[in-house]
């Protein structure tokens, strides 16, 4: 199914947008949306392993489900302050 | 006038000032203020700005969920906390955390704590424009040049 990913910071620029569509699996997680990530838009691949997922107002782990879900970030570590 | 404490994210300047009185109460015997400003020389490299971008829900989600983890772990009165978005110029206020508590130690050691968790947690990027014209986003442990600059305590 398609889901919509937002994007920030050094991932928005890499990638060219602020909003990816990507064409995930109806059991998909985390770790396949990273993977999917790294085949749809090759930019990434050079900071993939860095990247922070988050789900709604939470960050995912590798088995967190990611799929039917339309509050979608993907972003690199953080440096507010 | 006072306000009322806060938790938000603003591209406008931030007052402080407001801030620090929002959090002022009878109760409290100690108010701590910190600001984190924008700084010129990191490891030798002059920085003439800092661009900063965030993911406002997510952030200020994240910030009440480290206002609620202070207040579980000291007796904090009230606290405040607005970071700053957008293009900063040296010197400019990037973030401000504003506590109080009955005791000093309390409201240092609970500001210590919500600033140094900001910086781990709180989806809010910055950008150096180097003095040479070039641009980097500051990403920790990615390898990036610039993150050396938030290693320095």
């Amino acid at each position: 199914m398609k889901t919509a990913v937002k994007l920030f910071a050094r991932a928005r620029d890499l990638a060219g947008t602020a909003m990816l569509e990507l064409d995930l699996s109806e059991s998909a997680t985390a770790a396949d949306l990273r993977a999917v990530l790294g085949e749809q838009v090759p930019a990434l691949q050079l900071i993939l392993p860095s990247l922070l997922i988050a789900v709604g107002n939470d960050y995912a782990g590798p088995t967190t489900r990611v799929a039917g879900r339309t509050d979608l970030a993907v972003f690199p570590p953080v440096s507010g302050g | 006038m006072k306000f009322s404490p806060m938790i938000q994210l603003t591209h406008e300047p931030i007052d402080f000032a407001a801030l620090t009185e929002s959090v002022r109460s009878t109760q409290a015997g100690a108010v701590v203020l910190f600001l984190g400003t924008v700084r010129e020389l990191t490891h030798g490299r002059q920085t003439v700005a800092l661009d900063y971008d965030g993911y406002p829900e997510m952030a200020e989600a994240k910030l009440r969920e480290l206002e609620a983890e202070a207040r579980s772990r000291w007796p904090v009165i009230e606290a405040g906390i607005v970071h700053r978005l957008g293009h900063l110029e040296l010197g400019d206020v990037s973030v401000a955390v504003a506590v109080s508590c009955p005791h000093r130690h309390q409201a240092f050691d609970a500001g210590r704590f919500l600033i140094d968790r900001l910086k781990e947690v709180v989806p809010i990027w910055k950008k150096e424009n180097w003095s040479d014209g070039s641009t980097e986003w500051v990403h920790p442990g990615t390898g990036d040049v610039a993150d050396l600059s938030d290693r320095t305590p």
